[in-house]
């Protein structure tokens, strides 16, 4: 059940996000940058409010007048101000339901990723008592209702003494220190907000805080003629002797409250904390089966710290030598954490196919698909090939396009497993004509680095690279999502054109047993000659 | 120029985007309740007298008290519920018994109760009992009232002087 849900809206998700990738490119998609984007408008929030604050007035009936007075006297500076305060406030609304959807359309909120996924429940609540506290302090009509409404939800539940919405029915009920109240729960909810946001990026390693700049840029000027086309503006002042019958409502912030008047206040509750407790659960609902995690074989690692620098899941640190090694450090794997991507297999300088040793070993390899298991699908995958006019292998992620291609495909938990050399030993070997990485959509790799990783590698930007001598042309990266099978057919066939023009690469026998360099292994040091 | 046609076209869905967030902000207009109605609010906090006087302990029942509980007068804390109805042109639209409030149910009843009626001539009755009684009422006001479109009627109760009050 909820799988078809997750597919049906990632469907969704990716017919709108795909044509933006097209306009923009992955790397400047605001879908593939929601997070940052609300790092952007809390920050854009927290500048206006403290320049608003300046002019606010905590005054019981001053309290509009400031209000009306920087939107109206000083509209070309505080107003904007006023307007880039609330319009940021509901984008970040629109970024925080749109990420929660896409992270859950793309599944990445199970397994280790639980933690961000359960930490972004209480950032709802307090993103919502922020903007609703915010509209208290305008003292207008529409705060008259946020405030009827919320004290009368508040007094469904059996805590206060008195019923809170009895201030507001009636003139002289109320006094300045409310709104002191009021500002002080305006300031601190956001701070408390902000401490929430760092906590819910703790576990993701080189986690997207800020767009990028012409990203960041645009949305400001973006922001600011939406500001001046649309002001915020004040809906009046209070009357408490009249019933502030039709407001304005932001739908962002406020979608709930006519719920109230056809639920109850009883109905909203329970939806509230069901929705909560829902959200809560997912990660388990049910969990997410993972393959064994990543194994450190230290007579094969001597501490580089690649795989702890690739590693999206901080799955891996660098600790104290203890087998005697002469190097420094050693990798360790958190197994809590590792959802088994095999990209610190890639990134390992060990994992190379050319070694001569028979069994196949590397620094860091993945127990249920280790490196040797995947030289040998790479054989067995060529070999399929034998017929084919253009022998085309792919190495294809298992959540990308090309995962359902029928012939010479060697499935990968994430392309960024692959070791450059592996592209050297299948062309070098004349295994295939030309070498296919296909992954994830570009800007929604479902291990967040993957594609970045392979894309560095290739390009010589990031150990390990692949060699000089590895020809170009017979190598093709495709970074097309699981629904793009026919753009992926379309590539590959296009690759496989070019590949054809090619002068013909000579189909040579199968190496047996593999030609291999001669062993790099470290060798060992008498225990205690190390400081 | 193909950079500076993709950077406009970018900025152009951002600020739809943006414009639509921006209109949603305060758009569509909510309605509460429907044109030409009123409400009308039935809120108090009233706490009914203690539901026992203060009596003075005997010698015998002071000793048996621990020696820092040892007080001559013995006050019960609970307080009795108290019963409201409220009537409106001659008809019931609310009664109810209200519990005191807190862990010893010594703290005040509580209500806060809203109606929304269409604004007209209204005769509105409301009734307290507040005391061990079963029959009758300890407080009550009945008067004609005249509600207009989107007023605020409250009625609410004094404790201090026991009179109900409409504003």
């Amino acid at each position: 059940m909820i799988g078809a849900i997750r597919s049906v809206l990632r469907r969704g998700i990716e017919w709108i996000e795909r044509p933006l990738d097209r306009l923009f490119g992955p790397a400047l998609n605001p879908i593939a940058q929601l997070g940052a984007l609300g790092f952007f408008f809390f920050w854009i929030v927290s500048v206006s409010g403290i320049y608003l604050f300046i002019f606010f007035d905590t005054g019981i009936e001053r309290a509009y007048e400031s209000v009306e007075n920087l939107t109206n006297n000083h509209w070309y500076h505080a107003g904007v101000m006023r307007s880039l305060h609330r319009y940021a406030s509901d984008l970040m609304v629109v970024m925080l339901v749109t990420h929660m959807l896409r992270e859950f359309a793309y599944d990445h909120y199970r397994g280790t990723r639980w933690f961000s996924w359960f930490t972004g429940v209480p950032i709802i609540w307090l993103l919502y008592t922020s903007g609703i506290t915010g509209y208290w302090l305008v003292w207008d009509k529409l705060a008259q209702y946020v405030a009827l409404v919320s004290s009368e939800l508040l007094d469904w539940l059996p805590i206060f003494g008195e019923p809170i919405a009895r201030n507001f029915v009636s003139t002289g009920t109320l006094t300045s220190r409310f709104f002191s109240l009021m500002v002080f729960m305006h300031v601190a909810v956001p701070l408390f907000l902000l401490f929430a946001m760092w906590i819910h990026i703790l576990h993701i390693s080189r986690p997207k805080m800020n767009p990028p700049r012409t990203l960041a840029v645009m949305s400001l000027i973006a922001l600011i003629a939406a500001s001046l086309w649309n002001p915020a503006v004040s809906q009046g002042h209070v009357d408490l002797a009249r019933v502030p019958a039709a407001v304005g409502l932001d739908w962002f912030f406020l979608p709930l409250y006519p719920l109230t008047d056809l639920w109850g206040n009883g109905a909203v509750w329970a939806f509230l904390g069901t929705f909560s407790l829902m959200l809560g659960l997912m990660p388990w609902l049910p969990p997410l089966r993972r393959a064994k995690a990543a194994e450190v074989d230290l007579a094969h690692c001597n501490g580089c710290a690649r795989c702890a620098e690739d590693c999206p899941y901080e799955a891996i640190r660098m600790v104290r030598r203890s087998d005697g090694l002469p190097f420094p450090t050693e990798a360790q794997v958190n197994p809590s954490l590792c959802v088994s991507c095999g990209i610190c297999v890639g990134s390992c300088p060990s994992s190379t196919p050319f070694r001569r040793s028979q069994e196949l070993k590397t620094g860091i390899d993945l127990p249920d698909y280790s490196l040797q298991r995947l030289r040998e699908l790479t054989v067995e995958a060529a070999g399929s090939l034998f017929q084919e006019k253009r022998r085309i292998l792919i190495f294809a992620c298992e959540h990308g396009g090309g995962a359902g291609h029928l012939t010479g495909v060697v499935p990968l938990p994430c392309v960024a497993m692959i070791p450059p050399s592996l592209i050297d030993f299948v062309l070098s070997k004349k295994l295939a004509d030309g070498v296919a990485v296909a992954g994830c959509a570009e800007s929604a790799c479902f291990n967040r680095l993957g594609v970045a990783w392979t894309e560095q590698r290739f390009a010589g930007e990031r150990d390990p690279y692949l060699r000089k001598r590895v020809p170009r042309n017979r190598l093709k990266t495709i970074w097309v999502s699981a629904l793009e099978t026919s753009r992926f057919e379309r590539e590959l066939a296009a690759f496989a054109e070019q590949v054809a023009a090619l002068p013909e690469a000579p189909l040579v026998q199968l190496p047996q047993p593999i030609a291999a360099s001669p062993s790099t292994e470290p060798r060992r040091v008498p225990e205690g000659t190390l400081p | 120029m193909t950079r500076y046609l993709r950077l406009t076209g970018q900025f152009v869905v951002i600020l739809l985007l943006f414009s639509a967030a921006a209109a949603f902000a305060n758009w569509p207009i909510y309605r509460q309740i429907p044109e030409g109605h009123a409400v009308i609010v039935l809120t108090f906090v009233h706490g009914a007298d203690r539901k026992a006087e203060c009596r003075t302990r005997s010698p015998a029942e002071i000793a048996k008290l621990a020696p820092n509980m040892r007080r001559l007068l013995d006050c019960p804390r609970g307080r009795p519920a108290i019963y409201v109805e409220l009537d409106l042109a001659g008809k019931s639209i609310y009664r109810a018994t209200l519990p005191p409030s807190g862990i010893a149910s010594d703290g005040n009843s509580r209500v806060y109760q809203r109606f929304v009626v269409p604004a007209g001539q209204y005769q509105v009755a409301v009734r307290m009992r507040d005391t061990p009684r079963t029959e009758g009422f300890d407080h009550q006001r009945n008067e004609t009232v005249t509600l207009v479109g989107e007023q605020m009627f409250v009625v609410d109760f004094r404790s201090e002087t026991g009179d109900f009050i409409f504003r």
